[in-house]
């Protein structure tokens, strides 16, 4: 079996593995990137979430051998002015508690935000609620989304 | 490690205990320049046996020569807010500057790092962390002070009392030093008893907004949690249990699990099978293909409504005496009110499932987790592995969420990584050529949310007595469930566990004749405490049976519960403060109701007012919560407000749709998509208002839970007349 060739935050990245891997656990054990975690294993709490082209995608249910030629990009390789903006409104308003949904929710809120600049709480809640959060951080999650979009239209 | 004192009866001690001990001091090598901490009352003998253990980690406070003081965090980091919090404490007393600041976990052991709520165990739970470390961290932060400043002193030449210390820099006139510069000379010096603390009139960092010392790293992936944690040569492991609770595998065929690319080895382990492999996606898929039979001669077969059918047949007859006041049988009331309540098991479901890495060597063994009881676990493991607990080293690292499931008192997952990491050290495995590789042990979502330790299932039942100008004159409160308690170093064999029956023994309404009994029940399925323990349930079923009183009394339901309340000036006030900053008497629009309650749990009072609406669907919807919390002195309010909103959040799912559930004995839920847990368009606004206090600082982890789903299911009924009683509310309306 060949390797997979794919782009993993702005670098080649060429896999070893089984094509029906999932995309998570190539990152986390092959690649040895942890920041995103394993939380369900059936695209059904967000903590896995990468960007895929651009586009947010739960890592824990997508094979790696269907995207190859992509570029992915991790919670540790996000970067530009939104990911700033909203990882500085994270840290701003103290969003984490225990932290171990929130490398998923921070991509899934840059993905939000590229889409769409001026998010309403609905906007917000529409695009958030696929990432779970026991600690139910949620109240804060809202307002940092608020505040880092107010950050970027300055 | 020297002997200590280390014997007392958990009831025995407290806080204030640490009065009693004596600091010492440890001088570093390189890289620490100081560490203070305590030992318990000792002799000379103790102290130097300990000093000379240099860079025995058994202090609280180390500085740095750059400055830099560490914490040591004897609780786990599992999102309350620990990091934050202890090391608030620790720089108040020592007028450090916030940003000098950092924490690290400490390691395990009882001697040093106990939970003086606890007794002789290292340990998180009972949100007793800020509680029982209050005056012992202050102690180590003034201890660490004074040595700093008598280091000035003889440096400088001039007499202690000249010298001031402000955000991390010693003065006196114009010389100036930080605590680095200081820290080598104050490693030297002789430790004094007895340091004053401050007046809490002079706190500067104590009650005021100060960043989470973990908010960077969690906003990175930088953070570490057990899962991330990687040792070289490591197997990752997963765990094939018994479907059904109490089963014991029979007949283990591992041939197709081993012919699976990636998987190394399949053991039996007390627990389970256990397959590991070279990654979790191969070790994921070889157990699917592991095919084991299963002994079920003493599992358990009853479904969940089968255990509800049984446990209501105990319900007219008497149970275990909790609490009597007065007669309630004696009381001829106007009208008599009863109700019964149903509470489902329900899972913790932390976002990180169940992990821990296992490196076990001859002669000793390393174990990495989000480790909640420490010194459980180490003894566990210790006897699990065939070694001394002090063989036993326990890395505690940041914790994907608890809410209770990693505290418990059979060590489950990491009795199951040292039992896998043994088997492979046995000549019959491979001829024993894997011995020694460390194991990652890795619980699935599927595995967490049908594993078990599970809130208890209860049914409740009450009656009360209402005169005719409705004062309630008699109160019976019924409770049975399965104990959390029995079995572990808490049980008190004899007495009602009072983890069933808190927050129903005592409430806070002066109400004459008052019976509360219990009856426990034994079930194969394994259960524990879960946020808030005891008050999940009990709160719900005295504050919702209150508010039926008050409407069968014709009464607004805060005016009947402040009438009550008279005796409880404390939770009048936190009652009183809630009501007023959600302008309870002010008209709502159509289709909206509030419903309040107020419940004290782990030595804090919480009141909520929860606004409601229901669409034209029917779909009930929580809109916003009003939280008043006295928690005495808020060390860091803004975690105390997080704690509330997660409180809040974590209460509302568990009573909108929490439930585990068996047919047949079998866990009807797997995932997220069947235990459904409370996502963003769920949660309300929030509100939190802090009670200003003097008193010593108690919980603010779960009380936040216990009165927000009886605010809720009051609001229900204000709004649509239905009192639900049996949970969750999806059984009985649409959320």
């Amino acid at each position: 079996m060949p390797p997979i060739k794919l782009t993993l935050n702005g670098k080649p990245w060429s896999v070893d593995a089984d094509p029906d891997m999932p995309l998570l656990w190539a990152v986390r054990e092959i690649a040895g990137k942890t920041g995103s975690k394993f939380g369900c294993g059936a695209a059904q709490c967000g903590a896995c979430t990468m960007h895929v082209d651009g586009q947010p995608v739960r890592a824990c249910s997508t094979p790696i051998g269907s995207i190859a030629g992509s570029k992915v990009t991790t919670i540790e390789g996000i970067e530009g002015e939104v990911a700033k903006a909203v990882q500085d409104a994270w840290v701003k308003l103290d969003v984490v508690q225990c932290g171990y949904c929130q490398s998923g929710q921070i991509m899934s809120a840059v993905a939000l935000l590229t889409d769409n600049a001026k998010p309403t709480d609905q906007d917000i809640d529409s695009a958030m609620s696929g990432n779970l959060c026991r600690c139910s951080t949620y109240v804060r999650i809202r307002a940092a989304i608020h505040e880092a979009a107010k950050a970027l239209e300055i | 490690m020297p002997d200590g004192h280390m014997t007392q009866a958990p009831e025995t001690q407290s806080p204030e205990g640490t009065s009693r001990r004596r600091f010492l001091q440890v001088t570093g090598g390189a890289g620490v320049g100081l560490m203070v901490g305590f030992t318990w009352t000792g002799t000379s003998r103790r102290a130097q046996a300990a000093a000379a253990q240099t860079f025995e980690p058994n202090a609280f406070v180390k500085v740095a020569p750059d400055g830099t003081v560490t914490v040591l965090i004897k609780h786990l980091e599992m999102g309350q807010g620990v990091f934050t919090g202890l090391t608030a404490i620790v720089a108040e007393e020592m007028d450090a500057d916030w940003a000098q600041m950092r924490a690290e976990h400490a390691p395990a052991n009882a001697k040093l790092y106990n939970n003086t709520a606890f007794g002789p165990i290292q340990g998180t739970g009972g949100s007793t962390s800020v509680y029982n470390s209050w005056t012992q961290l202050r102690q180590a932060g003034a201890t660490a002070r004074a040595l700093l400043v008598a280091a000035a002193a003889q440096t400088w030449g001039v007499p202690a009392s000249d010298i001031t210390v402000s955000k991390g820099v010693l003065s006196a006139g114009t010389r100036k030093a930080g605590f680095g510069e200081l820290a080598a000379k104050a490693a030297t010096l002789p430790v004094p008893a007895d340091v004053p603390l401050k007046d809490p009139k002079n706190f500067t960092l104590v009650g005021t907004k100060l960043p989470r010392k973990d908010s960077a790293e969690k906003t990175t992936g930088k953070a570490i949690f057990a899962i991330d944690v990687v040792q070289p040569g490591m197997l990752v492991a997963v765990v094939q249990r018994p479907t059904r609770f109490g089963a014991k595998a029979q007949t283990i065929d591992a041939k197709a699990a081993k012919a699976v690319k990636g998987v190394v080895e399949v053991v039996e382990i007390p627990r389970g099978v256990a397959v590991l492999a070279t990654s979790y996606w191969a070790a994921h898929q070889g157990r699917e293909a592991l095919k084991v039979t299963w002994d079920e001669t003493n599992a358990e077969k009853r479904g969940t409504d089968a255990i509800v059918a049984d446990y209501k047949t105990l319900l007219p007859k008497p149970g275990q005496l909790v609490t009597k006041e007065g007669d309630v049988d004696a009381v001829k009331g106007a009208k008599t009110v009863k109700a019964e309540f149903t509470f489902p098991y329900l899972a913790h479901a932390p976002m990180e499932p169940l992990t821990c890495v296992v490196k076990l060597g001859k002669d000793g063994c390393d174990i990495w987790a989000g480790d909640q009881f420490q010194t459980i676990d180490q003894m566990n493991a210790a006897k699990t592995a065939g070694l001394k607990p002090e063989q036993v080293t326990i890395h505690t690292v940041y914790a994907g969420g608890s809410f209770g499931r990693r505290a418990n008192i059979e060590s489950d997952y990491i009795v199951e990584g040292v039992a896998i990491a043994k088997a492979l050290s046995d000549a019959k495995v491979q001829g024993g050529k894997l011995a020694g590789r460390p194991v990652k042990l890795i619980w699935s979502r599927e595995d967490d949310i049908r594993g078990g330790r599970y809130r208890p299932l209860y049914v409740h039942g009450m009656e009360a007595k209402l005169g005719a100008d409705g004062s309630v004159l008699a109160w019976q409160h019924r409770i049975v469930g399965q104990s959390i308690m029995a079995g572990g170093p808490f049980d008190q064999p004899g007495k009602p566990d009072a983890t069933s029956v808190e927050g129903a023994a005592e409430i806070p309404y002066t109400i004459p004749n008052r019976l509360v009994d219990l009856h426990t029940t034994t079930s194969p399925v394994p259960v524990l405490w879960w946020r808030s323990v005891g008050s999940t349930h009990t709160a719900f079923a005295v504050e919702t049976f209150l508010d039926e009183l008050a409407a069968e009394a014709r009464q607004d339901p805060v005016a009947f519960r402040r009438k009550l309340m008279e005796k409880h000036p404390r939770h009048l006030a936190v009652l009183n403060l809630a009501v007023e900053k959600a302008e309870w008497t002010k008209p709502l629009p159509k289709g909206w109701a509030r419903g309040v309650a107020v419940a004290e749990s782990f030595r804090s009072v919480v009141a909520h007012v929860a606004e409601v609406s229901q669409d034209d669907k029917g779909r009930i919807k929580v809109e916003r919560v009003v939280c008043a919390v006295d928690c005495g002195i808020a060390v860091t309010p803004d975690v105390v407000k997080a704690q509330m909103e997660g409180g809040i959040g974590y209460g509302l799912g568990a009573i909108m749709f929490g439930a585990i559930t068996m047919k047949d004995g079998l866990v009807d839920q797997s995932n997220f998509d069947t235990y459904r847990c409370l996502r963003i368009d769920e949660m309300p606004k929030v509100e939190v208002h802090i009670v200003p206090s003097a008193n010593p600082p108690t919980g603010v982890g779960e009380p936040g839970v216990p009165p927000l789903g009886p605010a809720v299911a009051n609001a229900i009924a204000a709004l649509t007349g239905k009192r639900i009683r049996d949970l969750p509310f999806a059984g009985s309306v649409s959320v």
